[in-house]
């Protein structure tokens, strides 16, 4: 019984702290709509920041007012990402800021290095709280016992905040109806500024309580985003209360997990997350979305057409140049442009779903890693050569987005792209887990090409022909009928159910396509590397193809391709140097600043001809 | 004269308000039925139920004699049944011809097709739907820098693809100049008239309505209150009192 | 606070200058691929370069190998098995790198491998762990130089058999390394021991660790001994956890790496007391030859070695005496001229063995104290790698044949 207790608090006191990180997230995703990556980095940087300050101010009033100090700076922080980033691209279209705050991720990670050193720090203890009283009979740390006693009073400040104050009350009627509040003469986007330092300075303050039971250290930024976002998702995105409800949920099933099931602790949440969002797709307290804006925010995306002669030229020249690469005789820039072509055919088959499917996967990395284990799995255990292999790979993503997409089209816009990350990961974890059939992480090692095609030059042409095919292919459906039924759904539900189309039926063969292609593309890229591990299911991995559309630009068709090859491109010149990371980053930011339309959707603008423009778009 | 659509007994409530109340009509072969009744009276939601994108609380619709009642909006469609929209709903990433291209693929039952072109697809057929409504010179066009009243006649067009025999049209000539509306009806009576289909049709224009509909049903309040011919109805005294007692008048009704 | 502004600024600088950084290659110099997870682990990764390159000036300064100059041309590959391979290509084909080296994670240890196996090109694993690296997935281009997981764990497993606990508890993050390092402890132990029983394991999250649980979990089974595998920061969160809720009163615990200033001073005053550990006391490491390193390490990067410095330094040892034993840059020449070879380093002598290529490097192993509000090894004792490896034998069972 005492044990019982001892875990129930333990697990109370762990909510705290995924409380006040997941409120953060979900204020500013309630009013901004904004899904907000860099949200783990704000909690790393609260932990440093709140560390330094604690170690200059000593003692108990020191401890708390440090505590508070770091929330305002973090606050702050959160205000210049807003003003000098997010601002400029609010008008561009829906999930572009995502890209955004994946580059202020990298930012913040190497300015954290260098401000801070590569050493894990360890929190100091809070100064009044250092001991630990006994309940029956098991020792609870007091520290414990005081942020159980915090977390309800930060729920009630947010309540009388929104409830009781003007600015709060302007806030919440933001969420509910922005050309309204816009109308009434409020400034938007001081009200936004406002929200951001609000949510940043709740993720600081969440770095800072939890140093005295751990500390600050680089990889925190990620290995908290993904909890936080499983809270925000069960609790209902926008929703504080429910955020305390789930960080509860989420923090007492670990602790107990940790006693009852013990392998469990990696899948744990995302189970849940999957089963809470399949029954109550809007999570416990959020609200439905409303429906049928997805991808489709700002200037629709314009007709598509069968690409003029000129494009048709444009794209041959390409296809020649690349075929005569080999000439060149150097076989990395081959190896490059084989991981080029592999990412250009996974980021392609993510830009059907979220382009012309108007479904956003945050999860694609499953039918990728999914494919490239199918194919490594079927050499391990059948001695299938790769010819055979390289086509079981699409087969086997295909049904598993058979599978995660039954689940995933009942839903839209956010909750839907949640789901699929939290399909992604129940996937990444049982590979991982799954040590005697998988590898685990220590993967399957040599799938290698069969002997015909280990030439570098024979395998490359091998990853040319099979690559562009696949993104042929995708082009191709994407004029077929089919093409234009899935487009049909996401431009609009009720005239495609009113015309006789099953939308929801079109959505799930747009996953189990687009999940083939990207399996497809995963299968190729298991023989390239010649091993394979659970990395390439990871939500690394799935941000990796979403950068690659978004930079490219999800209105357009060879988006994916110009995206996959700048964000390849840049990373591989890049990481060369010693601080790449906070040079990418500024550049993904800057990228996105001054292209909100993406890459592709920036040069159609303004140099408009040559990639597939009709006549009159913009009468 | 036989009944295409036969409605008994609909009724529907949301929370507490009863917004349809056991509604009856009768709608026949080649006619041109308007739906009429001040704002709330529950046309749109008697309409919704109709192509069974409202699941309706209790009452029996029958068309043709089969129930329409329990069935998904895609359903009611292949029986036979177009409609348009009070806010027009077209594929807006798509050119006009595309949009009547997709309802006619989809009646055909080609979309789950991975193979051939969609713009080689019932191109023809398109375009003498697009010829009827009078949108053939703007086939090309995007669907999304469309005038309002062009896109009401794509609705149209989009509408008539699948050969229906009974057209719904929810306030087709909403936010059409006064000489538009008129055109729009009278290519809606052409088309009853040709093709021998039922239309039923709610609209505020009372002009309109008045000028073209054969029979007019006037609801009030989610309830049936007058049935007739244009005459009989305007002579109503229930219809009198709802609309003249409100202190507004059939012309001032528009939008 | 300047002086990261300071450092801001370097790095500004620096990036600017990319462009033309590239610098022209010279007849008489050999390349030496390195490739490590700079960004996503520095603390143990910087250390590692830093020894790296001190053995590579000392080496130049020396008279390079054979008149010829020695440069390390080092990669950061993300912490991503599939960027490392790409890297590994690149290297060879681009820079014309003679072998590549390096390397901490496990899985991209592994990856890098298999890529030498498939391509022919020799790789000499510096840091991962993985025994899998040169037994069941072992080929005869890969080498690797840091005692393995089952060669650490079974020294800790032989002192723990001289402590009469009978009720053992583990605890190990989550994945592979986690998984061999309780295997290979409680095969051992009980190999010694068969009247040990694991009354508990425990395996949170790499990372991910839910301290207060975890020490109520272990704490719920009355473990005589406690067997620790978790490292980071999970070490720092279950050592204060544990020592707050009395978790270690009276019991032994043992401590897989525990020991290396990697994972000991960050602890700083909190480190445990009193644990059976591996580790690196550089501090009190007393030979001529540590003497040397230690005092070159501290010149030269005014900061003192952690392991993977020293790891770091004897990878370019190895490398230098396998590249002045023989003339030849041929992978096959390369790889016979590595079994068997000898190296003198500043932690005594070892070899790479040719049954299976791992390096008879051992470790320290000792117990933990705390001096001067730190946390240290006293007791310690030098444990030669070989003695930890398995006969012939089984390594021929292990590893596949080539």
């Amino acid at each position: 019984m005492g044990f019982i207790l001892a875990q129930a608090l333990t697990g109370l006191s762990n909510a705290a702290a995924l409380f006040l990180v997941a409120s953060g997230l979900s204020i500013i995703f309630g009013v901004t709509r904004i899904v907000n990556f860099a949200h783990g980095s704000f909690y790393m940087l609260g932990a440093y920041i709140a560390y330094t300050t604690m170690s200059m101010l000593p003692g108990i009033i020191g401890f708390w007012a440090s505590v508070a100090i770091t929330g305002v700076a973090v606050g702050l922080i959160g205000v210049v990402v807003e003003l000098v980033v997010l601002r400029q691209v609010y008008k561009a279209p829906e999930l572009f800021q995502l890209v955004a705050t994946f580059g202020v991720i990298l930012v913040v990670q190497d300015l954290a290095l260098l401000t801070w050193g590569p050493e894990d720090l360890i929190g100091s203890r809070a100064p009044g709280l250092e001991s630990v009283v006994y309940i029956m009979g098991e020792a609870i740390p007091e520290y414990d016992l005081a942020i159980i006693a915090l977390t309800p009073v930060v729920l009630f400040a947010i309540w009388y905040l929104f409830n009781r104050t003007r600015w709060g009350i302007l806030v919440r009627a933001a969420t509910e109806d922005r050309e309204m509040v816009g109308a009434l003469g409020v400034n938007q986007s001081w009200l936004f500024t406002g929200v951001f330092f609000l949510g940043s300075l709740l993720a600081g303050v969440g770095g800072a309580i939890q140093l005295p039971k751990g500390g600050a250290d680089l990889l925190m930024d990620f290995s908290i985003l993904s909890a936080v976002f499983v809270v925000v998702v069960i609790g209902g995105m926008g929703s504080i209360p429910g955020a305390f409800i789930a960080a509860l949920i989420i923090s007492e099933l670990n602790v107990f997990g940790v006693q009852l099931l013990h392998q469990s602790t990696l899948v744990l949440m995302f189970v849940v997350m999957a089963l809470v969002l399949i029954v109550r797709p809007w999570g416990l307290l959020g609200k439905p979305e409303k429906p049928g804006q997805h991808g489709q925010v700002g200037e629709l995306a314009r007709p598509i057409a069968i690409m003029p002669t000129r494009g048709k030229w444009l794209f041959a020249a390409m296809l020649v140049l690349l075929a005569l690469l080999p000439v060149l005789d150097d076989s990395f820039l081959l190896v490059l442009m084989a991981d080029i072509i592999i990412f250009s055919l996974f980021a392609t088959s993510l830009h059907f779903l979220m382009g012309p499917g108007g479904m956003v996967s945050f999860g694609h990395a499953a039918y990728f890693g999914g494919g490239a284990y199918a194919a490594a799995l079927s050499v391990k255990y059948m001695g299938a050569p790769m010819e055979i292999a390289i086509m079981i790979a699409p087969l086997i993503a295909g049904c598993l987005a058979i599978i995660i997409g039954w689940f995933c089209v009942r839903l839209s816009g956010v909750y839907l792209a949640m789901l699929t990350l939290a399909f992604a990961q129940v996937l990444w974890s049982i590979v991982f887990q799954w040590g005697e059939v998988t590898g685990g992480d220590d993967g399957i090692l040599g799938i290698w090409p069969s002997e015909w095609a280990s030439d570098g030059v024979v395998f490359y042409y091998l990853v040319l022909v099979v690559g562009s095919a696949g993104i042929l292919l995708i082009r191709h459906v994407l004029h077929s009928p089919f093409g234009y039924g899935v487009r049909a759904g996401r431009d609009s539900f009720v005239r495609s159910e009113a015309i006789g189309i099953n939308v929801k039926l079109m959505q799930w063969m747009a996953f189990a396509f687009a999940g083939a292609l990207a399996g497809l593309a995963g299968g190729l890229y298991v023989f390239a590397k010649g091993s394979i591990f659970p990395d390439e299911m990871e939500i690394a991995r799935s941000f990796d193809a979403l950068i690659m559309v978004l930079l490219g630009g999800v209105k357009t068709l060879s988006g994916p391709f110009v995206g996959a090859s700048t964000f390849t491109l840049l990373q591989d010149w890049l990481s060369r140097f010693e601080y790449w990371r906070l040079v990418l980053g500024s550049m993904i930011i800057l990228l996105v600043i001054l292209f909100p339309q993406g890459l592709v959707g920036f040069a159609r603008d303004k140099f408009g001809r040559l990639i597939n423009v009709r006549g009159e778009d913009h009468a | 004269m036989t009944s295409v659509l036969s409605v008994q007994n609909l009724a529907k409530s949301f929370g507490g308000v009863q917004a349809v109340k056991d509604v009856s009509f009768d709608l026949a072969k080649g006619e041109l039925l308007a739906f009429i009744g001040p704002n709330g009276a529950g046309k749109t939601t008697t309409f919704n139920m109709l192509n069974g994108q409202l699941k309706a609380n209790s009452g029996s619709v029958k068309f043709n004699g089969e129930e329409i009642i329990g069935r998904e909006p895609r359903d009611v469609w292949k029986m036979g049944v177009g409609r348009t929209f009070q806010i027009t709903a077209t594929f807006g990433t798509m050119t006009v011809l595309e949009n009547v291209q997709t309802a006619l693929m989809s009646y055909h039952r080609n979309l789950f097709s991975l193979f051939g072109k969609s713009s080689k697809h019932h191109v023809d057929d398109a375009l003498a739907l697009l010829d009827l409504v009078g949108l053939e010179s703007q086939s090309h066009r995007a669907c999304n820098v469309m005038a309002y009243g062009d896109l009401k006649r794509l609705e149209l067009a989009i509408a008539l693809a699948n050969d229906p025999k009974l057209l719904l049209m929810d306030e087709p000539a909403a936010g059409m100049a006064p000489l538009e509306r008129i055109g729009l009806m009278q290519l809606t009576a052409d088309i009853v008239k040709e093709r021998n289909i039922s239309v039923l049709f709610t609209e505020h224009d009372m002009d309109v309505v008045f000028a073209h509909a054969h029979r007019i049903i006037v609801l009030n309040r989610g309830e049936l209150i007058a049935e007739g011919t244009p005459e009989e109805v305007r002579n109503n005294e229930r219809v009198q009192e709802v609309y003249l007692g409100g202190g507004s008048t059939f012309k001032d009704e528009e939008d | 606070m300047l002086k990261s502004f300071t450092k801001l600024a370097v790095a500004a600088s620096l990036t600017a200058s990319l462009g033309l950084a590239a610098a022209p290659g010279y007849a008489d110099t050999i390349k030496i691929g390195d490739i490590n997870s700079y960004k996503r682990l520095p603390a143990h990764t910087i250390p590692y370069k830093n020894g790296a390159l001190l053995a590579i000036e000392e080496i130049n300064k020396a008279g390079g190998i054979n008149g010829n100059k020695l440069e390390l041309v080092s990669r950061d590959d993300q912490g991503k098995p599939g960027e490392a391979i790409k890297i590994a290509e690149e290297l060879f084909s681009r820079d014309g790198v003679a072998m590549i080296s390096g390397s901490l994670f496990s899985h991209v240890g592994l990856a890098l491998a298999s890529y030498a196996g498939q391509k022919k090109r020799v790789y000499l694993a510096a840091e991962p762990l993985a025994d899998a690296l040169v037994w069941a997935k072992g080929n005869k281009y890969t080498f690797r130089l840091r005692p393995s997981t089952w060669m650490q764990a079974s020294m800790l497993a032989e002192q723990a058999a001289k402590n009469p606990a009978k009720r053992w508890a583990t605890i190990a993050p989550n994945y592979a390394y986690g998984k061999d390092a309780v295997h290979a402890f409680k095969t051992v132990l009980k190999s010694m021991r068969p009247d040990v029983e694991f009354v508990t394991e425990q395996w949170p999250g790499l990372f991910k660790i839910d301290a207060g649980a975890e020490v109520q979990a272990i704490q719920a089974s009355k473990p005589e001994a406690i067997y620790n595998v978790t490292f980071g920061g999970d070490l720092a969160k279950f050592v204060r956890e544990g020592k707050l809720r009395g978790l270690f009163k009276g019991k032994l615990t043992v401590g897989l790496l525990t020991g290396e200033p990697e994972y000991l001073d960050p602890l700083k005053g909190e480190a445990p007391v009193g644990w059976l550990v591996t580790g690196y006391p550089w501090y009190s490491i007393k030979t001529a030859a540590h003497d040397k390193f230690r005092n070159a390490y501290q010149a030269r990067w005014n900061d003192y070695p952690r392991i993977g410095s020293l790891v770091g330094y004897n990878t370019m040892l190895t490398i230098a005496a396998t590249l002045k034993k023989t003339k030849s840059l041929k992978a096959d020449d390369l790889v016979a001229a590595m079994e068997g070879l000898s190296v003198s380093s500043p932690s005594g002598d070892f070899s790479l063995r040719a049954i299976d290529h791992q390096s008879t490097m051992g470790a320290y192993v000792g117990t933990t104290a705390l001096k001067d509000g730190k946390g240290i090894m006293v007791d310690w004792k030098y444990l030669d790698g070989a003695k930890y490896l398995p006969s012939d034998a089984e390594v021929r069972k292990m590893r596949p044949a080539n």
